[in-house]
């Protein structure tokens, strides 16, 4: 019967499959869809510059990508973890528990949060505070503190456009908005004073006060995007009233859509953010499995040509699409090189 | 209340005007939602034709390059792993000087740096030119001209995208090189056409929206189709016949029907989380392997083949059995050699359905990692389609409607056209089989 010739064909396929899968060739990455662009842009160059193939760069976020880097040690699992921000403690814990001891971390340069609005809306100038008081749950007016009364920027800020607050910030799963949370929130929040008030509210508890801090308000004014950019940006072109949480490099390709607020007097760009001046941007990622160097074929190539001069440098393709290269790239360079993992050693 | 002894055929009463009112209005309201459907329809295809159809043209930019052998090979001895050791980096000041060479000689006229007129380029423009000396070594010394891709944002403002007001503040682009741009076009060195390598090309990373194509995933779909079709047609057709022509009835059997109704309806996104925990977590199949995302299709496809069969398996009268058993055929005798061939038409209907569907569909992909930038090496063998890392068409026209690039979301709407094209086809086929094919009794 054709139909038995099928199956055992079909089912020969499957097992001949499952025993060819010990045999990885490609580097695999996952992680962070904020170093995705960045991550595709070297895995490009590394395909067309080594006989290597070009490895498979998937996306999903920092936290996904780092769980399923510590899921163990195989060929199953990926090599590399792209990720927005600093590896938790609690995520090196996890790691060990699965055998992932070794870990090489990589930074490879900075990006820029931005705030962006409407092309033909009004022009803004923001300090942290500003956005403290307009999102966060609880703000202090004149020494009480209470939910937050404010529906219009100058509301909040009287040299603010008259403006309905309409605020689309990242979700909880973007490292985005960790910074966000830090640099923006929990700054103005210590700037306006309002982090003693909650201090003397929660007993000097300082994390319930940073957790008082950084709660958002939850009556639409503020919308959590737990999708990327682009819906983000898709938000704005629908709602005039808008303004979004970017990264640097998304704005720099939609400049004829949006329009980047300054931030204490600073305008964001590679340069302001490289100089620090600029104050909210983070640093980006990536974590290489020691364990797979010399295992899957390429794997410390990849690591190296990523911080090459040529690619991670000031005039590399990565600063050109709006990564701000790291100052310190040289030591980087030599971590690759040393493969010195996490908490020292070798 | 109407006096039923003056009733006449010829004179309406209200209540029959009242009847024929309601009936004029029910078939206003059929009109009026066909023609919504109708209208919602049209406004669909001409907006996916309208944003997708640039997708299909390119800027080309033919510049002649000279390939100096003092760069490109330090020995002279054109061998192949020195020549190797040069990387795409080593090709770029050959393509500024190529420029550098087009001002000179007057065809362009601008103040810009080299390094600024080359950014009119793709960023691929240096592989292809490493690629072209790779194969060919000969070529070191020679004046060549290349066909290079313009660069996104070139090619955007070709096609109306990208205006002189809109880049005021993209620092991708100047109003400068825009002017070198219409220098060039007016010489014929730079043009639209036809963009084949958009159906037969590989994805390419962010900095180039250019040189995206989605030829390697439609080879990724099409790996998954194939295992589909040889998994879910002869378990699905088996499971059918068995239930429908020797199973017994009873509770049992019950329970699977109702079952097999159920799984139906469950959302794909359950059947990826299954292929993660089972195919990969558990079977140490691949990631990204358009193996594990046929499998997973595979189970979803299933019910949909199942039930299908089992309809045309049912129409087909039980007098043909009769008849067949009637003159001492076994019965899988009578199955096989006459309630098969004539259910045939209606299973194979319902089997391009379901592969439609399953090639259109995203949600599992996402979860066994088919989504992101993935679709770069095309695959040699059946063995590398199935194993190596691919994704599908749909999971490559999500990927390309998140970047950043506003020129992947006109790839995007190119590739939604590509997906219609084949799923019309699909259903295409699927009509005229069973308009061909298909026995009423």
């Amino acid at each position: 019967m054709s139909f038995v010739k099928l199956t055992t064909s079909a089912l020969a396929i499957a097992a001949v499959s499952a025993t060819a899968a010990a045999a990885r060739d490609q580097v695999q990455v996952a992680g962070s869809s904020t170093v995705l662009p960045y991550a595709s842009i070297v895995a490009e160059a590394f395909g067309e510059n080594f006989d290597y193939p070009t490895p498979v760069v998937e996306s999903g976020g920092s936290s996904a990508g780092l769980k399923r880097f510590c899921e163990g040690v195989g060929e199953n699992t990926i090599d590399i973890a792209n990720a927005s921000r600093q590896i938790k403690s609690s995520e090196v814990n996890a790691c060990a528990a699965n055998g992932v001891t070794d870990i090489i971390e990589v930074r490879i340069g900075y990006d820029g949060i931005v705030f962006a609005s409407d092309i033909d809306g009004e022009t803004f100038q923001f300090t942290p505070v500003d956005w403290y008081r307009a999102l966060s749950e609880q703000v202090m007016v004149d020494g009480e503190i209470v939910n937050n009364p404010f529906a219009t920027w100058n509301e909040v800020n009287p040299d603010l456009p008259a403006q309905p607050i309409q605020a689309f910030v990242p979700g909880t799963k973007h490292g985005t908005r960790e910074v966000f949370e830090e640099k923006v929130i929990l700054a103005g929040c210590e700037e306006a004073g309002d982090f003693e008030a909650y201090l003397a509210a929660n007993n000097d508890d300082k994390k319930a006060a940073e957790k008082a801090c950084i709660a958002l308000r939850t009556d639409g004014k503020s919308v959590d995007i737990d999708g990327d950019y682009t819906e983000t940006l898709a938000r704005i072109e629908s709602n005039d009233d808008g303004i979004g949480v970017f990264g640097l490099a998304f704005y720099e390709n939609n400049t004829d859509k949006l329009q980047v607020a300054d931030m204490s007097g600073v305008v964001p760009s590679t340069e302001t953010i490289a100089s620090g001046e600029y104050p909210v941007s983070r640093p980006l990622f990536f974590y290489v499995k020691k364990a797979h160097i010399g295992v899957i074929p390429g794997l410390k190539e990849y690591a190296e040509f990523f911080v090459m001069d040529e690619i991670a440098g000031p005039d590399g393709p990565l600063a050109e699409y709006g990564l701000v290269a790291d100052p310190e790239l040289t030591e980087t360079q030599t971590v690759v090189a040393d493969e010195s993992v996490l908490g020292g050693g070798s | 209340m109407t006096d039923t002894r003056h009733m006449s055929l010829l004179v309406r009463d209200t209540r029959t005007a009242r009847r024929n009112r309601a009936e004029t209005r029910f078939r206003i309201y059929g009109l009026a939602a066909i023609a919504i459907g109708l209208t919602m329809l049209v406004i669909l295809l001409v907006t996916i034709v309208g944003r997708g159809s640039g997708a299909f043209q390119q800027t080309y930019l033919s510049v002649p390059v000279t390939l100096i052998e003092a760069k490109l090979d330090k020995n002279g001895n054109r061998d192949p792993a020195d020549l190797k050791k040069v990387t795409t980096f080593g090709y770029g000041p050959l393509l500024r000087s190529a420029f550098e060479q087009m001002v000179d000689d007057g065809t362009i006229r601008t103040d810009l740096p080299a390094k600024k007129i080359a950014g009119i380029v793709s960023d691929g423009a240096e592989a292809q030119v490493r690629d072209a000396v790779l194969a060919d070594p000969s070529l070191i010394g020679q004046t060549v001209t290349f066909e290079f891709l313009a660069s996104g944002r070139v090619d955007g403002y070709l096609k109306g995208r990208v205006s002189r007001e809109s880049i005021a503040n993209d620092k991708n682009i100047s109003a400068e090189q825009l002017d070198i741009v219409d220098q060039l076009r007016t010489a014929g060195l730079l043009e639209k056409r036809f963009n084949l390598a958009f159906i037969t090309g590989a994805d390419a990373s962010d900095a180039r929206p250019e040189a995206a194509g989605m030829g390697v995933s439609m080879v990724g779909s099409l790996f998954m189709m194939l295992v589909v079709l040889v998994l879910a047609l002869p378990i699905g057709v088996a499971a059918s016949i068995y239930l429908e022509e020797f199973a017994p009835k009873n509770w049992i059997t019950d329970i699977i029907e109702v079952n097999i109704s159920n799984l139906a309806a469950v959302p794909s996104i359950v059947f990826g989380i299954l292929g993660l925990a089972v195919f990969i977590n558990y079977m140490h199949l691949p990631n990204s392997a358009p193996l594990v995302g046929g499998l997973v299709l595979t189970l979803m496809t299933l019910p949909t083949i199942i039930i299908s069969t089992r309809a045309s398996l049912k129409s087909v009268p039980p007098s043909i059995r009769d008849a067949a058993l009637g003159v001492g055929a076994s019965k899988m005798q009578s199955v096989f050699h006459h309630v098969l061939p004539l259910a045939a038409p209606g299973i194979l209907t319902g089997t391009i359905i379901g592969l439609a569907q399953a090639l259109g569909e995203t949600a599992p992909l996402l979860l066994i990692g088919m989504v992101g930038f993935i679709a770069s090496n095309g695959p040699d063998s059946l063995g590398e389609g199935l194993l190596s890392p691919n994704s599908a068409m749909p999971a490559q026209i999500y990927e390309w409607a998140k970047r950043a690039d506003p020129a992947f979301y006109e790839r995007a709407w190119g590739g939604i056209i590509i997906l219609l094209v084949f799923l019309i086809t699909m259903n295409a086929v699927a009509v005229l089989l069973r308009r061909r094919f298909e026995r009423r009794w």
